[in-house]
């Protein structure tokens, strides 16, 4: 029996701009495992977000390409019916801002119930609400049957974040997709949820895709990392090689922003992601934010080439890169860090 | 949500006491008083300013306010110097015609609205949300008695489909079949025609709230749980749509009415609005300040049962 749960091959979701068509996810193939956790990092537009929308099917104008295997089914272009039969059930997702992510005008334990409902009709009324507030108590709600008749501008961002999860992990999904799960949340609630995910995760056997723009949790979450730039992956490798041995210049600058001991001066990527309609068509995407670099190093059409087994790097422009000012990544490495 | 609904009703009160000071202190700036026109020409000035003393029209206006307050209440709006009946009596019937008229006019208008609104705020941007946001615009456009007049003119005399004036057949039994079926009769025009203008700023409202209420999060995470488009619509947008229409509801009320003055007239239906109209032009004023208070406690009522609804459907705004 095949591990893999999800298979992404050369995914491409476009958006119509005007009277062209411009790729917010391009080429994307990535796999994720069984029990598996699978870190996706990138800035701000990068792609994140509109490649997990793809995977739910949550996209209302957007073309999409390619292949999204789940479970080795094709599911990029079923029917909605079909779609609507997955989601729920055996792919979930929680979501960004668990502020508006719930509606407003609804009990908190109708809300979840209406995720069993859609997918067992036959749950009796009963067994309904006890798997409600059996739910509610995994996701560690104090006084369920009380937050049950609660409605969401009752409960704090933390909560209405369990909430959000507890209606995503109703149906034991095989596939959760965790759209920045902790952006909106203060950092002591973020460990909460984060440890809360994990758990879940070992109970339940899921794979996990984690999506985030924080290194630190894909540190401690991830088992594998995929990192995105301007839609496309450039750097995929398991959590301790990517941040052993980054290799994409991408990857590299990332890690170089992180603030480290005794550092008075942050390393800045230069430029922002370009906007969709401005996204150089061929070459080395990166190539703009690394202008130091020689054109000549970027690949005309550039591909992920795999470094060591299961390391894929795009571009060949990493043999060539450097930092023009020796900062912290110098420091690590004299550091021996291990 | 019972002790917002009696807060909000306490506060009624006190809005329906300061209609009536306004409204009384508005007909007493008016000219004139009951002994200016009525009386006879030949009567002296000194015997008028004693029957004045004698009738309590040199009280201070708190009396008077006090004497006309305390009628209403036991139900008496005083004498309609034209009808030459008391005005309460001639309410009673008007009222009803109103309120008939008034109640039609809100069924129709939101029979239309809400079909509409949804198709359009769902479908935007289509040929079908087009059409729907083009007849709106005509509607607003269109003045409501000029509209009433075409739909008079040509469902009325050149179709021949409705009555043109009154509010029943004449020499109809009161309570038979036919007395009803007639009285509906003639309430479909006018209140077709109202409902039709009327209609087009729901529809908008309700657009504009689908539009946007489809976009919220929340709705993405409804179909991430495997919601049909119909049941996310239902169930979801739908009722977060309808929360600026109930708000919207209790000014409905208040354009009613100063739609019904029109209507009334050109349709010869013998309402309040039309004898809103006549009593003015005929200097009527205890029917006029009836008519005025009654109008006023409608559209607070209005407002008092728009907050109702709205605690009702919207649990935010009840108190714990």
């Amino acid at each position: 029996m095949s591990n893999k749960l999800l298979e992404l091959k050369n995914l491409k979701t476009s958006f119509q701009i005007g009277d062209e068509y411009y790729a917010a996810v391009d080429d994307v193939t990535l796999t994720v495992n069984k029990n598996e956790v699978l870190g996706i990092v990138g800035e701000s537009g990068s792609g994140k977000s509109a490649l997990a929308f793809s995977v739910m099917g949550l996209h209302t104008r957007a073309k999409i390409e390619g292949n999204i295997l789940f479970n080795g089914k094709d599911i990029a272009n079923i029917t909605p019916q079909e779609l609507n039969r997955l989601r729920g059930d055996e792919l979930a997702m929680i979501f960004q801002d668990p502020l508006t992510a719930l509606n407003p005008l609804m009990e908190i334990g109708d809300q979840i119930a209406e995720t069993l409902i859609l997918h067992n009709q036959n749950m009796s009324q009963k067994a309904r609400k006890e798997r409600v507030i059996e739910l509610l108590n995994m996701v560690g709600i104090p006084r369920p049957e009380y937050v049950y008749e609660q409605f969401p501008h009752e409960l704090s961002g933390g909560m209405r974040q369990r909430v959000v999860i507890a209606i995503a992990i109703a149906n034991q999904p095989e596939l959760l997709i965790a759209d920045e799960p902790t952006t909106a949340l203060d950092v002591t609630i973020q460990a909460q949820i984060l440890d809360l995910i994990r758990k879940l995760k070992n109970d339940m056997h899921s794979g996990v895709i984690l999506i985030t723009h924080d290194l630190g949790v894909v540190a401690e979450m991830a088992d594998r990392i995929a990192v995105m730039y301007a839609g496309q992956i450039v750097e995929v490798a398991d959590v301790h090689t990517l941040f052993e041995n980054p290799k994409h210049p991408y990857t590299r600058s990332l890690l170089n922003s992180v603030p480290a001991d005794g550092q008075d001066k942050l390393h800045v990527i230069q430029g922002i992601v370009p906007a969709l309609q401005n996204l150089p068509r061929e070459g080395c995407r990166f190539s703009e934010r690394i202008p130091w670099i020689d054109a000549t190093h970027h690949e005309v059409n550039p591909v992920l080439h795999e470094v060591t087994p299961g390391h894929f790097v795009r571009c060949t422009c990493h043999k060539h890169f450097y930092f023009p000012d020796k900062t912290k990544e110098a420091e690590l490495h004299g550091n021996s860090r291990s | 949500m019972w002790k917002f609904i009696v807060r909000r009703l306490l506060i009624t009160f006190p809005q329906i006491i300061l209609l009536s000071v306004l409204i009384f202190l508005m007909a007493q700036a008016m000219p004139g008083d009951a002994l200016t026109g009525v009386i006879d020409p030949n009567v002296s000035l000194e015997e008028k300013e004693e029957l004045r003393e004698r009738l309590g029209l040199n009280a201070p206006w708190h009396e008077k306010y006090a004497d006309w307050v305390g009628g209403i209440v036991q139900g008496d709006f005083g004498q309609s110097f034209r009808f030459k009946m008391p005005v309460t009596e001639l309410l009673e019937q008007r009222l009803m015609n109103s309120f008939w008229l008034s109640l039609m006019t809100l069924l129709f208008t939101y029979l239309m609205a809400i079909p509409l609104g949804i198709i359009s705020g769902r479908y935007n941007d289509t040929l079908l949300d087009s059409s729907i946001t083009g007849y709106t615009y005509l509607g607003f456009a269109t003045p409501l008695f000029i509209f009433a007049l075409v739909m008079l003119w040509v469902f009325g005399y050149q179709l021949g489909w409705f009555p043109t004036s009154g509010s029943v057949t004449p020499g109809l039994e009161p309570g038979s079949m036919e007395y009803v079926i007639s009285k509906f009769n003639h309430l479909l025009l006018p209140a077709l025609s109202m409902a039709l203008i009327q209609t087009v700023s729901t529809v908008q409202y309700l657009r504009s709230e689908i539009v946007d209420t489809k976009q919220k999060e929340f709705v993405i995470t409804a179909r991430a749980k495997g919601a049909s488009e119909s049941r996310v619509y239902n169930k979801h947008i739908f009722r977060n749509s309808l929360l600026p229409i109930a708000a919207f509801f209790g000014y409905e009320i208040s354009f009613l009415i100063s739609g019904t003055i029109f209507v009334e007239k050109i349709f010869g239906y013998p309402g309040m609005g039309l004898l809103f109209l006549e009593s003015i032009l005929l200097r009527d004023y205890s029917v006029v300040n009836a008519v005025v208070l009654i109008f006023g406690v409608a559209a607070i009522l209005g407002a008092l049962l728009s907050d109702i609804i709205l605690s009702i459907v919207d649990p935010r705004i009840r108190i714990k």
